[in-house]
């Protein structure tokens, strides 16, 4: 919107503060000024106004300055049209309110011997042409123009009828059944029964408060004018607006409520610049009113302020003094509120608590209740006039139960090289049908953004795949990425999210070194993520399991050979592993795409394990080194299972420290080299303790398949 | 290495003595300059230091040997043969295998090291966290809500009237087939943190202080500052006697702490549906101090976020489950800002879109 600050001094003959002050002072007390251009001498300035929607009565000139008027204290030149004395009609104008749920007011004014043409500076407070060239408002005749500078001047909408088009009178009624409606716009409506219109007795001639009618217009051919001048509701015009898929400067005032009062007022305004034209008045001014709408309106009752609830919520000021009985006095009344002393709390009855009785003015249909009036009183009186307290303790500061958890995880995910990203809420349906660890659960938008986002993403994997391609899609080949997000499954009715982690990874270990070749990142670096991860929570006992392919356990990401479930004391917490390379070739990623997924609500479960340091042996650990033969059937699980079944509290480390294929060896066997540890805490172990030990393992190995390498 | 020279000393007069320990010490001397590595080392040090066999523990015999006039003379001067070798042990100690090293051991220290890679925090976390430590500091405890909503918390409950433009799908992201059910019930795509305020004063009784961080959604078409992803952080502080000015202090203190003690707050009227009176909160730009500069567009200040005194209406709703929430006898405030928009201003980032891409490069520079 668009404020002439010539305009504005109109209505202000003290204000002494200078545009910018004025935009400053305005701004800091919620009539934003965002932009202030400076139109050249004598011009003033032109103010874009940028103000909120609940302050639709200072969306206009008048509404302005009222606003500077408060903040300055000054008085408000009053807004008054005297119109010549009207020429006598045989019989009054025919108005009449069907709908009174949609129509409070209305008041018609008839124009006889109106000549149509330019419009001109006509006289003091109706400077169309100065303040229309100023605001690079285009000029159309002076009985449009009328209409808008009463627009521009006060905010109320007027319509402008050619009177010899209209038959019989005028009736505001809900539209009937099959009526139609050519508009401004020129767009042929057919018309909603619940639409609202203003009539005559044979056809409807406009959407009320929303667009005039095309057969009513005035021409240039007009002679005879009705200027009318209504109040309509709010909700049935917002309603009207919508179904027609129209938004006026009329609509969006009337939607917010318009000033009751204001309707005969903005009718002389536009009447006297059309005569001044030449033509005259026929009769006087027809204003219905519908009572019960003027009664809840205009007859508001007056709001209880008590001056120990002003202070109750606005607190201390930089003066010392704070908020008084004397701030209220001067603010409420500036804004055209009317204050009366609840009885008994005259300030004569000193010790009281003040309590005024405050009328609302009409114009600020925004204003219901006592903290509106707080709102009002501590924005004129400027937030920046408050002091900065702080309110006392309340109580301890509570962390979330899995904070811990999550920046453990965090951390170790970072530790291990792994970059934090943030992905998409939503999938497509296709990646839901993926990746949902529950099929069948997958939650649809209404309004999607695209069809690729047409789901809640049941998982973290789709944006972690749709990451991974974007930076490999860059050129940026090692991809490290994780990601904490919710998770969404269950149905339209009942939406389920769980906490979880993802992790990806592509490309090359480390990223950079002239001295060492790269090596590509496998399915061991991950799962030696995941166990970190899991490291970090008190657990019994972690399985890392593998299905036959054929029995359909597994993902439908992961290749069925090189994917781990994770268990976690019995319980799946997720998986990991290679991207399906049918995926893979369908993303035409060429890359082996490492990648997995933990349900963090079930890890959240367990406690984090907390440090313990038990103390180190004094005395000299023994390592042992055996080279092992075993048959590809034996996975290094087997192996490792039947050591720790020794339970010898002296072996205290044993790994699988090289894993190796020998051309020497069988063609479905294996080398493995096994560290072993042995150590005591409490003695040097004896050589003969040790052989023991060495054949306790070694029996241990054979056991589970294994043999000595001779 | 023979040692019969040193071992049979015939006069202990003082030119013999002389002559007996420089001819030692300048043994010494040679010896160490020719060390060339740990081997050698060990060898020069039982060589003069080895119990047994050393020459101190030898010419330690001449000790015994001197007539009891010459003892002392002959103690002062082993003590300071033994110092020098001592001395010449250390020096070759720490000096290493210096001078001797061979060439062909050098390496190329200019290479660059061998980094390995650590990860990042996503920029959008770490200022969550900033600030979520920010109000901890200040007493608020961590809450946080669903994503997905139901209108009655994302909108009834905070005193958005019916119809209002929120409310429509063009805004709001909804979930699928919602037409049938009550208005209240309908899900959503939560378009603010707002809603858990309601959650949490329905659990709890006053008092409370909390701060909500978490993702919203909106229905918005990307650009460069607009994402249909993006991050707030909430506050509540409900207790008897909370005050606009309370309010006022808390988030000038809060973005003193965030921004730096030099950062001015401003603070203008708004309109927000739950809250009465409403505030913007505008910070002195902190990238010219507020002098104005191409990122506060001249104005020297930047809007950061938007709070004011929780509407008596949201606090009807609470009470209809927690009766403690009379707004006459309670009072409070509320706030939000928006991460992605406090993350760009801290790390310059022009597009907002670069926080959900995963790119790589980008996500390695908050390492």
């Amino acid at each position: 919107m668009k404020i002439l600050t010539k305009w504005l001094r109109a209505y202000l003959p003290e204000l002494a503060a200078d545009d910018a002050q004025l935009a400053e002072d305005l701004t800091l007390r919620g009539i934003a000024v965002e932009g202030v251009y400076d139109l050249g001498a004598g011009k003033g300035s032109l103010y874009e106004m940028d103000i909120t929607t609940n302050r639709v009565d200072a969306m206009n000139h008048y509404g302005v300055a009222r606003e500077a008027a408060a903040i300055y204290g000054l008085t408000l030149a009053p807004l008054s049209y005297p119109l010549p004395d009207a020429r006598s009609a045989g019989q009054a104008f025919s108005v009449r309110i069907e709908d009174e749920a949609g129509c409070g007011r209305f008041t018609a004014r008839v124009l006889r011997g109106i000549t149509i043409g330019e419009s001109r500076d006509w006289f003091p407070g109706a400077e169309v042409a100065t303040y229309f060239s100023l605001l690079e408002q285009k000029k159309i005749s002076n009985a449009v123009d009328a209409s808008n500078f009463a627009w521009l001047a006060m905010g109320q909408p007027t319509h402008a009828f050619d009177l010899d088009k209209i038959e019989g009178g005028i009736v505001v009624r809900r539209a009937r059944k099959g009526e139609k409606l050519k508009t401004l716009d020129g767009v042929e409506r057919a018309l909603d029964p619940e639409d609202l219109v203003v009539a005559d007795h044979a056809k409807p001639l406009g959407l009320a408060g929303v667009m005039g009618g095309w057969d009513s217009m005035i021409t240039p051919e007009t002679k005879n004018v009705l200027v009318e001048a209504a109040w309509f509701d709010p909700m049935i015009v917002r309603r009207t607006a919508r179904r027609h898929g129209l938004h006026t400067d009329a609509s969006h005032r009337f939607e917010r409520g318009a000033d009751f009062n204001a309707a005969p007022v903005a009718s002389a305004l536009v009447s006297s610049i059309l005569l001044a034209n030449g033509g005259w008045i026929e009769g006087d001014l027809v204003d219905v009113r519908v009572a019960s709408a003027e009664a809840r309106i205009v007859h508001r009752p007056a709001i209880a302020l008590a001056l120990s609830e002003v202070q109750r919520i606005l607190g201390k000021t930089t003066a010392p003094e704070g908020i008084t009985a004397s701030t209220v006095e001067s603010v409420l009344p500036a804004l055209g509120c009317t204050l009366a002393h609840q009885r008994g709390t005259e300030p004569a009855a000193s010790g009281k608590n003040p309590t005024w009785l405050v009328s609302l003015p009409t114009w600020r249909l925004d204003l219901e209740r006592e903290i509106d009036l707080i709102e009002e009183i501590a924005r004129v009186y400027g937030y920046n006039g408050f002091a900065n307290t702080l309110p006392a303790f309340g109580e301890g500061v509570r962390a979330l139960p899995w904070a811990e958890s999550e920046s453990a995880l965090r951390r170790t995910m970072q530790a291990a090289g792994f970059h934090e990203a943030i992905g998409s809420t939503f999938c497509s349906a296709a990646d839901a049908a993926l990746t949902a660890p529950q099929p069948g659960q997958v939650v649809p938008l209404g309004n999607p953004l695209s069809d690729e986002a047409g789901v809640l993403r049941p998982s973290l994997l789709p944006g972690m795949l749709s990451m991974i391609a974007g930076n490999l899609h860059r050129d940026v080949a090692d991809v490290r990425l994780f990601e904490f997000g919710t998770v969404f499954s269950g149905t339209v009715e009942k939406v389920e999210e769980r906490p979880s982690l993802a992790f990806g990874a592509v490309g090359a270990i480390p990223v950079q070194s002239a001295l060492h070749p790269p090596r590509m990142i496998d399915f061991h670096d991950l799962k030696g993520v995941v166990e970190q991860l899991l490291s970090r929570f008190q657990v019994e006992a972690i399985y890392f399991d593998r299905f036959p392919a054929e029995a359909g356990l597994t993902p439908a990401w992961l290749h069925p050979y090189r994917a781990a479930r994770i268990a976690v004391d019995g319980t799946t917490v997720g998986w990991f592993g290679q991207l399906h390379p049918r995926e893979a070739a369908a993303r035409k990623l060429k890359q082996s795409v490492l990648l997995g997924e933990i349900a963090l609500d079930r890890l959240y479960r367990l406690p984090l394990r907390k440090p313990s340091a038990p103390e180190i042996s004094r005395f000299q650990p023994v390592r042992r080194d055996f080279s092992l033969v075993l048959n590809d059937s034996t996975p290094w699980e087997q192996i490792d299972r039947a050591i720790a079944a020794l339970q010898m509290p002296e072996l205290v480390d044993w790994r699988a420290r090289e894993v190796f294929r020998d051309p020497k060896l069988g063609s479905r066997e294996y080398s493995l080299l096994l560290g072993v540890t042995f150590q005591a805490p409490d003695r040097t172990l004896r050589e003969e303790e040790l052989q023991a030990f060495q054949a306790g393992v070694i029996e241990a190995v054979g056991s589970a398949g294994g043999r000595l390498r001779t | 290495m023979a040692n019969e020279e040193i071992l049979h000393l015939s006069s202990f007069d003082d030119e013999s003595l002389n002559a007996a320990f420089a001819a030692l010490e300048q043994r010494a001397r040679a010896d160490a300059a020719a060390l060339d590595g740990p081997e050698s080392m060990e060898a020069f040090r039982l060589r003069w230091t080895g119990r047994k066999q050393g020459r101190l523990n030898d010419v330690s015999g001449w000790l015994k040997a001197a007539p009891p006039q010459a003892k002392k003379s002959v103690g002062e001067r082993f003590k300071s043969l033994k110092d020098l070798v001592e001395g010449l042990l250390d020096a070759a100690a720490s000096s290493g295998p210096t001078d001797a090293a061979p060439a062909a051991e050098a390496i190329d220290i200019t290479l660059p090291g061998t980094q390995r890679l650590v990860g990042a925090e996503h920029p959008i976390t770490k200022t969550l966290h900033e600030i979520v430590s920010v109000f901890a500091a200040l007493g608020y405890s961590v809450g946080v809500g669903p994503e997905v909503e139901t209108d009655y918390y994302n909108f009834e409950s905070m005193n958005f009237p019916p119809g209002h433009p929120a409310r429509d799908t063009q805004d709001t992201l909804v979930i699928a087939n919602q037409e049938k059910r009550s208005l209240r019930d309908r899900l959503l795509l939560r378009t603010h943190t707002s809603p858990v305020q309601m959650r949490t004063m329905e659990r709890q009784p006053p008092p409370v202080r909390i701060v909500i961080p978490g993702k919203v959604h909106r229905n918005d078409a990307a650009d460069a500052t607009h994402s249909p992803i993006f991050h707030q952080v909430e506050g509540l502080c409900v207790d008897t006697n909370i005050t606009f000015s309370d309010l006022k202090g808390t988030l000038d203190h809060a973005m003193k702490a965030l921004f730096g003690s030099a950062v001015k707050t401003r603070f203008f009227p708004s309109f927000f549906p739950f809250t009465e009176p409403s505030a913007d909160v505008q910070i002195s730009c902190i990238f010219c101090g507020g002098k104005g500069c191409r990122k506060c567009k001249q104005s020297g200040w930047i809007e950061l976020l938007g709070c004011g005194m929780v509407d008596p209406a949201v606090f009807a709703f609470a009470a209809e489950k927690q009766p403690a929430y009379d707004p006459r006898k309670i009072s409070g405030f509320a706030f939000g800002m928006g991460v992605e928009r406090i993350a760009m201003m801290k790390y310059g980032i022009s597009e907002i879109g670069q926080f959900y891409a995963g790119d790589m490069r980008f996500l390695g520079q908050f390492v």
